[in-house]
């Protein structure tokens, strides 16, 4: 019997989101990155399109985060000691767009808070150091988010940022924020289809335009829960691919975030001998997540060690490129 | 192709005599045709229809069983495309290459690292399922010396990768009581392959080769469909495919269509466990893990690296059992109150839920800490801090039902209690639920808590 390859017919696709916007667009970028329009599940090309290829955010901080691994420090050196100088790097080490994290008072050590004057200042100074789309997320404590990125959206308006992350508790403000000053935002839920949709709904009815908006299904690393985000993310890619409006955005997940928070890849001391190698092991740890979860659909990445963003970039030009697949 | 319930009802005996266990032999039919029952359940069923039934009752991916001294392994037998839909069942063996034109020395050397690497993740001892001997020597008898090697070296299981079956032959009698998986008989050597395989009793790899680049993904598994039923007819049925795609993109559609093939339109050629050779369409030591890791998210049934790195395989091997966890079935650890480090009644008392990663990354923490402390696990569902706070699993209520339940006052001499960073802002409820009680926070991560509690 003669075999034909099964094609899975959808009927709907992702919905194409653009971050950053140009000097002739309202902004300053000098390149923007455009997400999404997949008709088919991800790099099967045989069925349907996949316009954009996944796209990888470096995420750099506002000053070195104390709670972050020594090994990040290490690979980046002095750069992360000045936000300039670490967009530059990070986008020197093929970043496609800089995620900003502004620091909270845990992760400065010295319990200090950010002000809304600092954030503006260290986002008008990494716009200058990139031409790169820009991110900017909070430190994740709703109040003080809420503050900050008020204060980033209207500094940088007109950039088509990303603000972030935009949970239940505080969408409003964001929402309102990005709608004010041309932003988009990163809509975040924990790790549930319904969430995910629910969350998108709310953002819509608030008046932000769907072209705004990257569904964040969040995600556990490998280890600590990959097989939730991972599965979430499938039923939400295929719900939108079957036509589910509301689960049509490009989603964007943080490996990076959660690979590096783990005692994996913070601790090289003390741990099992069969963990083996603490820098191969980190790095390993941070690509597998990520190079799972683009096998169920991530649109963006967001990365922390260079090492990883190297391999993920090669990855994700060879499953965009079936053509040049070599074989050995 | 698949028969529909209704087909299948025509050859059943239609008595509705409910010995099945369904009330209708329709019903039954029904789930016949999702695969959800066994054909054996009917007592009644003619041979006739047994036989018009047999080929739409098999598993539309052949189990495959290799064993070893005690050791076994099972692949195939899978039913679904997206883990979601149920689960995948059998777990895809991880395999380290290694070649017989190494000095003996170097291959024990090799195997022992294998055979000697287990890593515990959250209780669970993971290990690689074996060593593949590669024929690189051109001498069938230095092929069996380097499997003797492996066999004296590791109980583990076994695959024999030589394309002349007088090498696979001498491999076979070295690995006396064993049964490999021999890799592989093509469009070539098939005949004279599947006669050694059939005379072992082992299973079989049938490969296409990837000799032009311009065969379109059709052709080749038209070929490779081809193949397995000579071969199948030749007398061999356990069979395992290397349809002969090595990088990202190939590799992904390939096996894909292969996993539709069998599942969807019940393609009976291509019914079989797929074997992957990640570093042979990788650039690096790091690249051939990414790609490893993407079969066996995507459907691969063995899968046969070239470098060992306890680093890779621990990551690896983690990436397996997530992928192969049951979707319904959460791991989670009894609710209670656990002790560790041999705590006393002024020990603190630490809160946490019972979904299992979350219990042994916070056990765990305490445990290297040094200190003793006691381990209040809430009843969350099976769900993490973040995840039952927000699904309102691990509220107020619950941790105060949880630390009046468990008996924790009963052993410690304090009332004090520690909260997960990350639910900080349950404080004032839990002061309200637990009145005399002081709550304090402790950190977000796991990570962080021995220092917190050498504060």
């Amino acid at each position: 019997m003669p075999v034909t390859i099964p094609k899975n017919k959808y009927s709907g696709a992702v919905r194409e989101v653009t971050i950053g916007a140009t000097k002739a667009e309202g902004g300053t970028r000098t390149t923007t990155v455009t997400v999404g329009g997949e008709s088919t599940l991800p790099f099967l090309f045989h069925e349907g399109a996949m316009p954009h290829p996944p796209r990888i955010a470096v995420e750099i901080a506002d000053r070195w985060p104390a709670d972050w691994s020594p090994l990040l420090r290490e690979a980046w050196g002095d750069a992360v000691d000045d936000p300039v100088a670490w967009a530059k790097a990070a986008e020197a080490s093929g970043a496609d767009l800089i995620l900003l994290r502004l620091t909270g008072p845990v992760q400065r050590g010295d319990g200090s808070k950010p002000t809304a004057a600092e954030a503006r200042k260290v986002v008008r100074a990494v716009l200058g150091a990139t031409g790169l789309p820009l991110m900017v997320f909070g430190p994740g404590i709703a109040d003080l988010d809420n503050e900050l990125l008020v204060a980033v959206a209207e500094e940088a308006a007109g950039e088509r940022l990303v603000l972030g992350v935009c949970e239940d508790k505080n969408y409003r403000t964001i929402v309102a924020a990005a709608m004010a000053h041309g932003h988009l935002v990163d809509s975040r839920t924990p790790m549930d289809v319904n969430l995910a949709k629910q969350l998108i709904i709310l953002t819509r009815d608030v008046g932000l335009p769907m072209d705004r908006i990257l569904m964040d299904p969040s995600t556990g690393a490998l280890g600590y829960g990959i097989e939730y985000g991972y599965s979430v993310m499938e039923r939400l890619r295929l719900a939108a691919l079957n036509g589910d409006s509301m689960t049509q955005q490009p989603m964007l997940v943080t490996p990076g975030e959660e690979g590096w928070k783990l005692k994996e890849s913070k601790v090289g001391e003390g741990v099992p001998a069969s963990w083996g190698n603490w820098n191969e092991r980190a790095v390993t740890w941070e690509v597998l997540t990520s190079s799972t979860l683009l096998q169920s659909g991530a649109d963006i990445v967001v990365l922390r060690h260079p090492d990883s963003i190297t391999e993920i970039k090669s990855v994700i030009q060879r499953l965009m490129a079936p053509a040049h697949n070599g074989h050995s | 192709m698949a028969l529909s319930g209704l087909e299948i009802y025509k050859l059943l005996p239609k008595t509705n005599c409910k010995d099945c266990g369904f009330p209708t032999c329709l019903a039954f039919a029904m789930k016949l045709a999702q695969k959800q029952v066994e054909l054996a359940a009917c007592p009644h069923v003619s041979e006739a229809a047994q036989a018009a039934l047999s080929d739409a009752a098999a598993p539309p991916i052949r189990l495959i069983t290799l064993s070893s001294n005690g050791n076994k392994l099972e692949v195939g037998n899978e039913t679904v495309l997206y883990r979601h839909e149920k689960t995948f069942f059998h777990q895809p063996g991880i395999f380290v290459r290694v070649s017989d034109d190494l000095p003996l020395d170097e291959i024990k050397a090799r195997t022992a690292e294998v055979d000697g690497y287990v890593v515990d993740y959250v209780g669970m001892p993971l290990s690689y399922d074996g060593l593949a001997i590669a024929y690189a020597s051109g001498n069938p008898e230095q092929f069996g010396d380097a499997v003797k090697a492996v066999c004296d070296t590791t109980h583990k299981l076994l695959i024999l990768i030589a394309d002349d079956p007088a090498a696979l032959k001498a491999g076979l009698a070295a690995a006396d009581g064993r049964t490999p998986l021999l890799c592989a008989a093509n469009a070539e050597n098939w005949r004279r392959v599947a006669l050694a395989a059939k005379n072992a009793k082992a299973p079989l790899v049938v490969r296409v080769d990837d000799s032009d680049p311009s065969t379109s993904s059709e052709q080749r598994l038209d070929g490779l469909a081809k193949l397995t039923e000579d071969i199948a007819k030749f007398g061999v049925d356990d069979l395992v495919l290397d349809p002969g795609v090595r990088g990202f993109n190939e590799s992904l559609a390939t096996i894909t269509h292969i996993r539709r093939l069998a599942l969807k339109e019940n393609f009976r050629a291509l019914g079989y466990p797929v074997i992957t050779f990640p570093g042979e369409g990788a650039t690096s030591q790091l690249d051939e893990v990414t790609l490893a890791g993407q079969q066996i998210a995507k459907y691969a049934g063995f899968v046969v690296l070239d470098h060992f790195t306890e680093a890779s395989a621990y990551a690896l091997l983690v990436l397996r059992a997530n992928i192969y966890t049951d979707p319904q079935k959460p791991i989670q650890v009894e609710p209670g109150v656990y002790p560790i480090n041999n705590p006393g009644p002024d020990s603190p008392l630490m809160v946490t839920t019972n979904f299992s990663i979350t219990y042994f990354s916070v056990a765990n923490e305490v445990e290297s800490s040094g200190l003793p402390g006691w381990l209040l696990v809430a009843d969350a569902e099976g769900m993490s801090v973040l995840t039952a706070w927000a699904a309102g699993k691990f509220d107020a209520e619950r941790i105060a039902k949880a630390v009046k339940e468990s008996g924790a006052s009963g052993k410690i001499s304090h009332k004090q209690v520690i909260l997960p960073g990350h639910v900080a802002v349950l404080m004032g409820e839990l002061e309200e639920e637990l009145p005399g009680w002081e709550i304090k926070v402790g950190p977000r991560e796991a990570v962080d808590l021995p220092a917190f509690l050498k504060m």
